[in-house]
Formats: C-alpha cells, structure tokens, sequence
C-alpha cells in the first residue's frame, strides 16, 4: 500500500438523500460467502468518509461449516455515524443476509422497521430446510415487521461477471462485493479504496480483481436505477467531530502488537513471542510474525508450556519475553508463570479472554478470567495485571505493560477479550516516543553483585546479561537468600522473600495514574464500574443517562492490580456502584474485598458484548428503584 | 561456540561455583560433574558464555555447583526455556542438564521438538531408571518388573530407549557414556561440545540409594569388556576383553548378530564398519540390550543439519537487512490513513 494520507472526505449532502446521525450495519452469510472481508472494506471507507466507527465481527467456531447451516453462520457488524461511536450498536438498523440460515440466526435481533435485504437466490427448498424452516418466510408473513427488500443477489453477481470467463462457484464468490456495491450506494460510501484494494489484493490474478470490481460496480448502479420503492433509499451519514490529527482503522491485535513493539523498543530491548495457535489469541502471534524488520523474534511452540517457558528463556538472556494465548492456554502456562514471579524476570503474558469454562465457546467474547490473572498460581505469586479497554486502548496498556515489567523485573498479565482483538475502530496515531516506558540498564559492575540485589525505591532486582563476565549467577525456582541470591530454606527468610516480593507489586501502585472519572464526576450518585471491553457500551449507555438528566458516572479500570491508590475512597463518594460484567461478577469480587464497597454486579455471560439499553435499565432501576 | 581469549585458560576447578554440593556421596552425577568441569577446560571455555539449564530432579541441581551462568528452571521444561536462550543470545554456549523422568516423561514433548528443530545446544540426559528426588517411583526407563513404593508388584510398562527415541525424533548427534568412564565421558562431551545442532547424550548414572547396581550387569569392571561395545566411526565393532567378539549384519534377518572372530570362518572383514552418518545403524546399535548384545556407547550418530537458531535469526537479519533502520512511525502510517 502506499505511504499516503488522504484527508477525511466532506461528502456534501446528497439531494433526496436522508442525513443520518448514525447507522447500525450487519452482514450475516456462511463462513465461506465473504462476510469478515465486506466488513473490513466498509470499516476502510467509512473510515476515510470521516465517520467514527466500532466494529463487531461474529465468527462461528467452525471454519467451513456445512453449507447453509446455522451453525456455520458469520456475521459482522458495524455502527458508524456523524457522533461519536461507542459500540458496534445495541441492534442492527439493517440486516444483509446471504442465504436463510444467516437470516434465521439473526432476524431476532432486528427490530420492528428495519431494512432486511436478502439474497432470495439461496431460498430454494433446501436451504430453507437446512436452516431448519419450516415454512418459507417470504411467504408465511413473519416479515411482515421489516421493511424486507429481496434481491436475486446470486442471479445479478453471475450476470455482472459474466464477462470473465470464471467458473460458476468462483463467480459467486463475487456476491459480497456486489452486495458491498449496494451497500456503498445506500450509504454514499466512496467504491475506490475498495477497488484500490482489490487490484492490490489480487492483482496477480486479473480475472478475480476484474470480476470483483464489475461486481462491485454493478451493485452500485442496481441502488442508482433500480425502483425499489418507499422501501430503499440512499442516505447520508455526515463525518463526526474527532479530535485533529492523522488517522488509521486498528483492530485489538494491531494494536496490541504495536504497543509491545513500541515498549520494547523505548525500553531499549528486542523482542520474543513465545506462542502455540489458539483462538482468538493467534491474530496477535500474525501480526507480530509479520513484524521481523523492528528485530522481533516470534517463536510457534509446540505447546502452551513450551511458548511461556521460550520466552522466560529469552527475558533471562536480555530480550523483553512475551507470551500470548486464551484462557485455557493461560492454565497451561501457570506453573512458568510462577517461575517467572519466583526469578523476577520480566514477561508479558496477553490473555485474549473467551468463554469458558474448558474450551467453552472460543470464538465468543467474555471476561472470565480475572481470577485466573489476579489470584491463579500456586504460593503467594503476586502480578500486575492491566486491561485494555478497546482496540486503540489496546496500543497504550500494551506499552505500559511493558513499562511495568521491565521497572519492577515481573510478569505482567495483559487482558484482552476477543472482542478487542477482532474489532477495529478509527486509531489518532500516536508518537511512538511518546508511549510509557522504562529504559533498561542492566548490571555490568562485578563489584558486590548478586542476582537479587534490589532497588531500594521500586523493590526490582538487578537484571544481568548472560554473556557478562564477573556477573556468573545461577537462578531458579528454588526459594532465594535474600543477601545473596543463594539457595535458601531458612523459614525467616522465606517470610522475607515472600513479604518483599508482595511489597514490590504492592508499590507499583505509588507509579500508576490516579483513577479518573471517564463521564461525570464524584457528585453523581451512581457509578458505573468497568473493566475491558465494556468501556464502550458502558460509556454510550451512562451518556446518554446524563443526556436524560441522571446522575450517574463511568469509571473505568486500567490497572486491576494493583489498584489505584484513590479508588477506594473514590468509589465511597456514591451512593451505588455497579459493576457490568461479562461474567458472574469477578471484579466485584475484587472490589468488595479490597475495599468493603457494597458494589452490585451486572452480569451478562452469552459471549456477546452487552447492549446499552442492558446496562441503561439497570442504572434506572437503581435510581428509580 | 565461543572460544577461550584468556592468556591463562581457566582449569577445571574454577568451573565449580562456592556452593556446597548436595548429591548423596557415592551418587554418580559427582563423576559426571567432574568431568564437565574437565571437558570445559580442555575446551578452553569462559565461564560468562557458558550456561548449564536444568529443569527439576537431583541432575538438576547440576547448574548451582557450576561458576558459569545457570537456569534451575521447573519440572520437564529445560529444553523450552534454553530454546528461548538460544534465540535470544544465540553466542551462549548452552548445556541441558536432565534426567530420565524430567527429559522423557513430563519434559517428552519438549526434547522431542528441540531435537527436531536442531536447537544448538548440548542436551544431557543422566538415566538412572528410576526417580530419585522423589523418593524411588519407577521412571519411564525402568525395566519391567521394577519394585518401586508406586509399583509395590512390579512395574508393567516397557521401558523407552532413550537414544532410540532421540533418533526417532530426527536427532542429528546421539552419544552414549557411564558416569563412571572417566576416561570416555569427557571426550564424548567434547564431541557433543564440537557438533553444531542439539547434541543428545545419555549418561546411565547409577543411583546408590534407589537403583544401586541398575547397570552393574554390563558396566561392573568385570564384565564391561564382553558387554559394551565402544563405537568409532569408520572403526570395525568389535568388542570382548580378548576383542575376539564383533558386530555383523545378517542379511536375511536386516538385523545385527554377535558373532566371534576366529570361529565358523568368520574374521575381522566380515565386522561391521561403524559409520556415524548413517542413521539405520544407529538406530540398531541404540537398540542393543544385554544379554543378548553388547551395549552399545561412543557417538552412534553424528550428522550436522542446519540449526533453528541459525535459521529463525537469519530471517529477522533478512528482514532488517531489507528494511534497515525500519521506523515504527513510519510504519503506523503506511496504508489507508485519513486526517480529521
């Protein structure tokens, strides 16, 4: 791609078009008809069209399904708008399905009114059988509620590309871009980038850019001629108020792969992923494989052990170790872990939380393993754990991630969800020499050195090179004396040890920002207290509260151990907190015994995001009671 | 591998770090720590490239008794962690310490993969059969029938080989030795030290309190001769305290005889030749098991391939090489950007 900036298009209304503040968009259609690709593209104009944007891409776990099933149904989403975008949106104002199961799947959640656009091509018998209908929703009047719009989306595709001499399965695998045509025309999206897109992505084969770009085309000139009623009309979704500056879309693992690169490189160290493929998890162990120019080392385990203990290895020999994984990677990774609080090396452990419990639901989103970051290991093994709050959240509590662990020669457990990881948002691109870090210097006086000669301010050991000479040590997992770093079993000094490892973690606490207050202020009476992915729809539900005159505040956690100094007096100036959170309630849990605050949980465990009216309906119960 | 700058080479002693050791007297890792300290000096080693890696087990005790630098790391994983070393600070000359237990059963999935990957290193296995740290449960090498306090009857699995399973796993050098042949033991480290890629050695170590004697039917002094073979490439294999008894293939079978010099007509040109690039033969000689046959020991396969850390760093050079001084800003801002 080139190295060029385009400025955000000022698309001046369109006559007889609609001005919209916002729309939600979703895609849905068998995992092979091209869903997550149409969704990217739209994600990259509306981008370039100035609109803020959140994205929610919807896997199923199997890769290729059978064909027309519900199980294998993808689905992606979008919201976007001329304010700013908080969540890929409660409910969708406009449905693409491809074929009925994906209209099956998803028709619950639209709501009464909205757009349904269908390729009636794929409503034969035995479709409708393999989606599980009984009777043919064209005809049985259960649309009746939606302004549904059918299109024989296959038909149209295979004619606008019958040009290009494709076989008749490689011709319907145009039928994205063709529906991404119409879609570009209904929401006055400029096709260029896409097209742009295509002959890079294939321009090696002509006759697949040719066939997608007529394809795309024709889609477009089917919104322009096409009478379609009161039911289809162009809209126009102005650009929304962002803060000045250059822009680029980023998804969770970008940026999380960004922001390790960019601490690793302040911090004056090369870096080593240690990872063993996982879902959702694998997108970061791509990025960063893709990454080797800025001196990253990225190493595919032959297991979750194997991919922990690497990266241990690598800390120990200088290198910023870093190992990545889900939840039931993470379990495997455990006893090293422990290893790693027991050396006091730094590592950075990214969970890309899924549901659980065992495989449970891997490509579902939820964050359920807060326990297993804060208190999961054997002995007293205390360690920092931070989560981001969003795809460009991601890139800052990576770098200070890194921050903490080269400072205070720990691990550092780095949450993220497969939210995060999967969605993208509009990014302000930062200065890289501006993200949180620490220079390292590592020990190279042999005079009084032992490996666990400590900082009297941050509690950190020195760090010493293999490769030194003078600095020879020999480390482990065995207990340590503490004036010499030596094997010991002495039982006052085990306490000591204990005590001051805590004490280390404990202090980082006195190096991180003081909690604010995301909306509203100490005056509110409620405060809404999350963590992770549930910044956005907690902020857009607690916005739109305080439109409506509530007293209610958004206060959000990057730290979650340890925590900010402040926050326990902080949550005492409300009279309600509650605590949203896509598990039982493990941060309340937290909060409680750190703080005997009477928080109250909020739960939502179905491996989607929560939808702000969820969260809406619980503050105005607590309110009006 | 690093190479001794030093005017006065360091000698053996001063690769003993001040740490009283802890091994029961008479256990065979002193031996065998003995003559590592012996091999280091006559490889002319620094003590700051050298680095001994243990996981857990009475052998991994081995890196705190040594002056170099040391990773006592956790149960089975020595051969992941150096991995990370290697591909971190690949100019570390680094030697796995592990034992039956930590090497082929909790550690298997790791030995194997750092032998098929060829990770340059040195990765030493002291077999004794049994485990000891633990108190005396049967290993994954014991032999069937093994009386241990978790096999009260006797054990009823069959025992691994361990070079056997290194062969399998596409080992590129695979040696064998006794920790008490201290005039054998270094010269096989010193090849180990030599060979570029993981270099796999099995040290059968005698554990006085647990397995005392578990090899005495062939290593006592009295029956070693008719009972080891000591292997050298391009050297016929002929074995026996009066070197009347040798190796021969019988061709009908595809298999190795014992046969002796002298009798049935058979002499010294009908002994096999060992030749350590051949992997066919080094999978029968690992296999050989008295009373049968001798046991085999010396280098039984040595065939250099190209090693993962070469490999992995020559692809992160590649790329900076290609994109020198590659800029992170810079990198942000390639593709589809917009200014608001």
């Amino acid at each position: 791609m080139s190295i060029a900036a385009s400025t955000a298009e000022t698309l001046e209304p369109i006559e007889d078009r609609e001005e919209l503040e916002s729309v939600v968009i979703r895609f849905a259609g068998d995992s092979g008809d091209g869903v997550q690709v149409s969704g990217g593209q739209l994600t990259q104009v509306t981008a370039i069209a100035g609109n803020d944007l959140a994205t929610f891409p919807d896997f199923p776990a199997e890769i290729r399904a059978p064909i027309g099933t519900t199980y294998g149904v993808s689905a992606f989403q979008i919201n976007f708008g001329a304010r700013r975008i908080r969540t890929a949106g409660d409910q969708p104002d406009v449905l693409v399905a491809f074929n009925p199961a994906a209209l099956k799947v998803n028709i619950g959640d639209m709501p009464g009114g909205s757009l349904v656009i269908l390729d009636v091509g794929t409503f034969s018998d035995r479709n409708l059988k393999k989606a599980g209908y009984e009777a043919n929703p064209l005809e049985d009047h259960s649309l009746d509620n939606f302004r549904v719009v059918e299109i024989d989306i296959s038909k149209r595709t295979l004619d606008s590309v019958e040009a290009f001499g494709l076989s008749q399965k490689q011709s319907l695998r145009c039928k994205n871009f063709w529906t991404l045509g119409l879609v570009y025309w209904l929401y006055s999206r400029n096709r260029q980038p896409t097209i742009d897109w295509l002959n890079e992505k294939f321009g090696k084969l002509p006759g697949i850019a040719d066939a997608n770009i007529a394809a795309i085309n024709a889609g477009h000139a089917f919104g322009e001629t096409a009478e379609l009623g009161e039911e289809i009309k162009g809209y126009f979704v102005p650009p929304a108020e962002m803060p000045g500056g250059l822009y680029r879309t980023v998804t969770g693992a970008d940026a999380l792969a960004y922001g390790l690169v960019a601490g690793a490189k302040l911090s004056g160290l090369k870096l080593f992923l240690g990872s063993y493929p996982i879902t959702p998890a694998s997108a970061l162990l791509h990025v960063l494989a893709g990454m080797k120019e800025f001196g990253v080392t990225t190493f595919q385990a032959e297991d979750e052990i194997s991919a922990v203990c690497c990266a241990i290895g690598a800390s120990y020999a200088g290198s910023l170790g870093i190992t990545s994984s889900s939840g039931p990677g993470i379990a495997l990774k455990t006893e090293a872990i422990g290893l790693a609080v027991s050396t006091e090396l730094p590592l950075i452990i990214v969970n890309s939380q899924r549901s659980g419990p065992s495989t449970g639901m891997p490509t579902k989103t939820e964050q359920s393993d807060l326990y297993q970051a804060v208190y999961g290991r054997n002995g007293d093994a205390p360690v920092p754990v931070l989560a981001a709050s969003s795809p460009a959240d991601a890139y800052d509590t990576a770098a200070e991630a890194v921050r903490i662990a080269t400072k205070y020669m720990t691990p550092v457990f780095l949450l993220a969800d497969s939210y995060i990881i999967n969605a993208a948002e509009p990014w302000l691109i930062p200065d890289v020499e501006t993200a949180p870090h620490h220079k390292v210097e590592f020990r190279t006086d042999p005079e009084g050195f032992h490996p666990f000669l400590r900082d009297e301010k941050t509690l950190a050991r020195v760090w010493a090179l293999p490769g030194t000479p003078g600095l020879e040590h020999r480390i482990g997992g065995l207990e340590k004396d503490y004036d010499s770093g030596n094997i010991s079993y002495d039982p006052e000094n085990h306490h000591r040890m204990t005590m001051v490892r805590k004490a280390k973690i404990d202090g980082i606490a006195d190096d991180i920002p003081l909690q604010t207050i995301a909306l509203g202020s100490e005056d509110d009476s409620v405060a809404v207290v999350g963590w992770g992915s549930t910044y956005g729809p907690i902020n857009r539900a607690v916005d739109d509260l305080r439109v409506e005159g509530m007293a209610v505040a958004h206060i959000h956690l990057r730290h979650i151990w340890p925590l900010p100094r402040n926050l326990g007096e902080l949550l005492s100036s409300f009279e309600h907190v509650l605590i949203p959170e896509m598990n039982t309630g493990q941060l309340l849990t937290l909060l409680r015994s750190e703080f005997l605050v009477p928080a109250e949980g909020l739960n939502n465990i179905s491996g989607l995001p929560f939808k702000t009216t969820e969260i809406k309906d619980a503050v105005r119960k607590i309110l009006e009671g | 591998m690093n190479v001794a700058t030093k005017i006065d080479p360091l000698k053996a002693k001063d690769f003993a770090s001040d740490q009283e050791v802890r091994w029961c007297p008479g256990c065979g890792d002193y031996a065998i720590i003995k003559a590592m300290q012996k091999t280091l000096a006559d490889i002319g080693a620094t003590r700051e490239f050298t680095m001994f890696v243990s996981g857990i087990g009475c052998a991994a005790r081995f890196p705190y008794y040594m002056s170099t630098y040391g990773f006592h790391t956790i149960h089975g994983r020595a051969a992941a962690v150096s991995t990370g070393i290697k591909l971190a600070k690949p100019e570390m000359d680094v030697w796995v310490v592990s034992g039956d237990g930590d090497a082929l059963s909790i550690g298997g999935n790791h030995l194997l993969h750092l032998l098929r990957r060829n990770v340059n290193l040195q990765f030493l296995l002291f077999n004794n059969e049994i485990y000891g740290l633990t108190k005396g449960q049967y290993s994954p090498t014991s032999r069937i029938g093994t009386r241990s306090p978790s096999t009260p009857l006797g054990s009823v699995e069959r025992p691994l080989s361990a070079c056997q399973f290194a062969l399998g796993a596409g080992a590129r050098f695979v040696a064998r030795s006794v920790d008490t042949q201290q005039k054998h033991l270094p010269g096989i480290f010193q090849r180990s030290w030599e060979h570029q890629g993981t270099s796999f050695v099995e040290i059968l170590q005698n554990c006085i309190v647990y397995n005392d004697d578990v090899f005495a039917e062939f290593t006592a002094k009295d029956v070693a001769p008719d009972r080891q073979v000591h292997v050298t490439h391009g050297e016929p294999l002929i074995f026996g305290a009066d070197q009347d008894k040798g190796l021969r293939v019988d061709t009908k079978r595809l298999a190795l005889e014992v046969v002796s010099i002298g009798e049935n007509g058979v002499t010294e040109s009908d002994i096999l030749v060992h030749d350590e690039t051949n992997p066919t033969l080094a999978t029968m000689l690992a296999g050989m098991e008295p009373p049968d046959f001798p046991v085999a020991m010396g280098v039984l396969y040595c065939d250099p391939a190209p090693t993962y850390d070469e490999s992995v760093l020559a692809q992160v050079e590649d790329a900076q090489e290609r994109v020198p001084d590659a800029d992170l800003n810079e990198y942000l801002r390639r593709g589809h950007t917009w200014t608001v």
